[in-house]
C-alpha cells in the first residue's frame, strides 16, 4: 500500500501566533452559597492612557469561575480605592461583600510593570494578605492568575488552579474537506496556540503529569498512531504504530510509562508502555473491548472501560495487570473515566437511557450523581486541585466545551466563535 | 459481594467460551454467526446462491449494476452483528476477492457519535473484525485485509438524529 502523499497532509508544529477564534466564556447556571467578593479595577500608573492588562477584571472573571465566589459587577462599586488608606471598610459592608481586593499597576521601563494588590477582611477591617510582583507585558495575565490563586488559597484555605491549562481538539469545515487541530489554551480561554493541525482526525489528548508533554493520537498516516510532543518546543516522537488500534494515550503519575489501547493481538487490550526503551506489557486479556485507560495518583491501578459484563462499564485493575474489578454498577453505559488528583472520584460518561451526561462517582461509598444535564455529554477532566470538571457538550448545531464545579452549583460553557470544540483535558499544576 | 462475584465469574466463563471460538463480534451474535460460518462451508448452500451469476473480472467493481457497487454494511446500536443481508452482500465482495487474490481491501469501521470516544474505535475495529471474519469464512485470504477503525470521528451524516445514526453505524469497504 503505498504511503499517502505528504502534499495533503497539513502539520505545523508548536505555532505560536494567537488564533483568531478565541474561546469566550458564558456563565448558564448561577451561583449559590458564593463568597461576595468586590474586586476594584487596579490604579494605572505609566504613559499609555489605558493599562497594557485589565488585572481585576482577570481576577474577577476567575473567582467567580470557581463557583466559589460571587464578584460585585463594576457598576455596584461605591469607590475605587488602589491603597489601603483609601479603603473605608463601612463602605463595603453595606455592599453586604465579605471580601475586597484593590490593586496598583505601574510601568517600570523595559517593558515592565509592577503590579501589586492586597486582600482585606471586610468585616474585621483587617488585611488578609497582599504582594507586588514584577512582569514583562506578556506575564501580565499569568500574574493575574497567580494572585487569584493566592486569593482562593487564602480564603478557601485550597490551592487554587487559575494559573494552568487546557488542551483541546477543533474540527471545523464538513464531509471530506474537514481540518482538525489540537490547541493548549489557558483555562480561562485566553491566548489559545496551535499545537498540531491535521487533514486526519485528532484524539485523545493527554498531559504528563510535569504538564511539559502531551501525548495524542493522531490519524495522519491513515491509521491511528501516538505520538508524544513537548509542548514548548513542539517537538515529537512517534511511540505506537502497532497494527490495528493504538489509543488512548495515559501517562503513569511518575512520567515513565504510557497506558494505551492496542488490538495487535486480536482485539483492543490495555498495554503498558515504558517511555524510554518502548518494552510493552499487557494488562487485559480479555475479548471484550477495553480500552480508555486512566492511572490512579499512586500509580498503582488502572482505571478503565470494558464491556466484559455485556455492557460499557468502568473497572480498576493493577498497574501490573491480573483480576480487575468492576467500579459502576448504575446506568447502561459508563465509560470515558477520569479520577480526581486525590484519587477519590471519577466523572464519566453516563448513559441512561435519556441522554449521555458527566457523572461522578465516589469510590468510597459507590454512589453516582449526575452533575450535567445535557443528551451528549462527553470526555470529562478535573482541574487540578480537584473543584472542576471541564467537558464537551452539544449547544444547538455546535460542539462546545463547558466546566461544571464537582459540587454541581456551577456551570458555565466555554465556547468557540467557529467549528467544534472537544475532548479537553485540564493540565497538571505545573512544576 | 460474594454473590455478585460469583455470578461474575460465571458470566465471564460464559463469555470467554462463546467468544474464545472467534476474534470479535457482539456477544449474543457469535454463537449465530459462527453457526451460519459452518453451514457456509458445509453445504456451500449460501456461497454458491448468493454468488452464481455475478461477474468478478476486474472491470465488474466499476459496474453501478453490479453488487460489488454497494460497498457499506450497517450495525445496530451497541452492535458488531452482521445481518442476513449484510452477510450475502460480503459473499458477493469475499467472491470477488476470491477470483482477484492481488486485489487488497481496507475494512473501515465506524460508530454514531453517542457515548466517548475511544470506546466507539474499539466498537468500530470490533465491526470491522466481524467483517473481515465473514470475508474470511468464505474464502478470503488474510493478506488481502487491512483493518482501520475511525470510531465516531468520521460520520458519513452529519446531525443528532437516529436517521443520520443509523447511517453512520457501518463498516466501509474501500477497494
Amino acid at each position: 500500500m503505498t504511503r499517502p502523499v505528504k502534499l495533503l497532509l497539513l502539520i505545523s508544529v508548536l505555532f505560536t501566533a494567537p488564533v483568531d477564534a478565541a474561546l469566550t466564556i458564558e456563565i448558564t447556571q448561577g451561583m449559590e452559597g458564593a463568597i461576595p467578593i468586590a474586586v476594584v479595577p487596579f490604579g494605572w500608573r505609566g504613559k499609555a492612557p489605558a493599562a497594557p492588562e485589565n488585572i481585576a477584571a482577570i481576577i474577577s472573571a476567575d473567582l467567580s469561575r470557581s463557583g466559589r465566589f460571587e464578584s460585585l459587577p463594576d457598576r455596584d462599586l461605591v469607590s475605587h480605592p488602589t491603597s489601603a488608606e483609601q479603603v473605608k471598610f463601612q463602605n463595603w459592608r453595606m455592599l453586604s461583600v465579605d471580601n475586597l481586593v484593590i490593586g496598583q499597576l505601574e510601568e517600570s521601563g523595559d517593558g515592565r510593570y509592577t503590579v501589586q494588590f492586597e486582600l482585606f477582611d471586610v468585616f474585621r477591617g483587617t488585611r488578609l494578605t497582599g504582594s507586588s510582583f514584577s512582569a514583562a507585558t506578556r506575564d501580565l495575565r499569568t500574574v493575574a492568575h497567580h494572585i487569584s490563586d493566592l486569593i482562593y488559597e487564602a480564603l478557601t484555605g485550597e490551592r487554587g488552579a487559575f494559573n494552568t491549562q487546557i488542551a483541546y481538539v477543533t474540527s471545523s469545515g464538513t464531509g471530506k474537506n474537514k481540518t482538525y487541530t489540537l490547541l493548549v489554551a489557558d483555562s480561562d480561554g485566553y491566548s489559545p496556540q496551535t499545537i498540531l493541525t491535521s487533514k486526519q482526525p485528532l484524539m485523545s489528548p493527554a498531559w504528563s503529569s510535569d504538564a511539559r508533554q502531551i501525548a495524542y493520537v493522531s490519524f495522519e498516516n491513515k491509521t491511528a498512531e501516538i505520538y508524544i510532543q513537548e509542548v514548548t518546543t513542539g517537538s515529537r516522537r512517534k511511540l505506537a504504530s502497532f497494527k490495528g488500534i493504538n489509543g488512548a494515550p495515559s501517562w503513569s503519575p511518575d512520567g515513565r510509562q504510557l497506558a494505551l489501547t492496542l488490538s495487535r493481538d486480536g482485539n483492543s487490550e490495555i498495554y503498558v508502555m515504558n517511555i524510554a526503551d518502548g518494552d510493552l506489557r499487557r494488562i487485559t486479556n480479555s475479548p471484550s473491548i477495553d480500552t480508555e485507560p486512566v492511572w490512579t495518583p499512586d500509580g498503582k491501578n488502572i482505571v478503565f472501560t470494558s464491556d466484559r459484563g455485556g455492557s460499557a462499564q468502568i473497572y480498576r485493575v493493577s498497574a501490573r495487570g491480573g483480576q480487575a474489578q468492576r467500579l459502576t454498577f448504575e446506568g447502561k453505559y459508563n465509560a470515558g473515566a477520569d479520577i480526581s488528583p486525590d484519587g477519590r472520584k471519577l466523572a464519566m460518561v453516563h448513559g441512561n437511557g435519556g441522554g449521555y451526561r458527566i457523572a461522578v462517582l465516589d469510590l468510597k461509598s459507590g454512589s453516582l450523581r449526575e452533575l450535567t444535564d445535557g443528551r451528549l455529554d462527553e470526555s470529562p477532566s478535573f482541574s487540578p486541585n480537584g473543584s472542576m470538571i471541564i467537558y464537551a457538550t452539544d449547544a444547538g448545531n455546535r460542539e462546545v466545551l463547558s466546566a461544571v464545579s464537582v459540587d454541581g452549583r456551577f456551570r458555565q460553557r466555554l465556547s468557540l466563535q467557529a467549528g467544534n470544540v472537544r475532548e479537553p483535558v485540564w493540565s497538571p499544576f505545573s512544576k | 459481594m460474594k454473590h455478585k462475584l460469583g455470578s461474575f465469574i460465571v458470566l465471564a466463563l460464559v463469555a470467554l467460551i462463546t467468544a474464545c471460538s472467534s476474534t470479535g463480534g457482539n456477544k449474543d451474535g457469535d454463537a449465530s454467526i459462527e453457526d451460519r460460518g459452518t453451514e457456509a462451508s458445509a453445504s456451500g448452500a449460501v456461497a454458491s446462491g448468493a454468488t452464481s451469476g455475478t461477474d468478478y473480472s476486474s472491470a465488474a467493481l466499476n459496474d453501478p449494476n453490479s453488487p460489488l457497487s454497494r460497498r457499506v454494511i450497517y450495525f445496530e446500536y451497541d452492535s458488531a452483528e452482521i445481518t442476513d443481508d449484510g452477510q450475502q452482500l460480503l459473499a458477493e465482495h469475499a467472491g470477488y476477492l476470491v477470483a482477484n487474490p492481488g486485489t487488497h481491501i481496507t475494512l473501515e469501521g465506524h460508530t454514531d457519535e453517542r457515548g466517548s470516544r475511544e470506546y466507539n474505535i474499539a466498537l468500530g475495529d470490533r465491526r470491522a473484525l466481524s467483517v473481515e471474519r465473514i470475508l474470511e469464512l468464505n474464502g478470503v485470504s488474510a493478506e488481502q485485509i487491512t483493518i482501520v477503525s475511525y470510531g465516531e470521528e468520521k460520520p458519513a451524516a452529519e446531525g443528532h438524529s437516529d436517521a443520520a445514526w443509523r447511517l453512520n453505524r457501518r463498516v466501509e469497504l474501500v477497494y
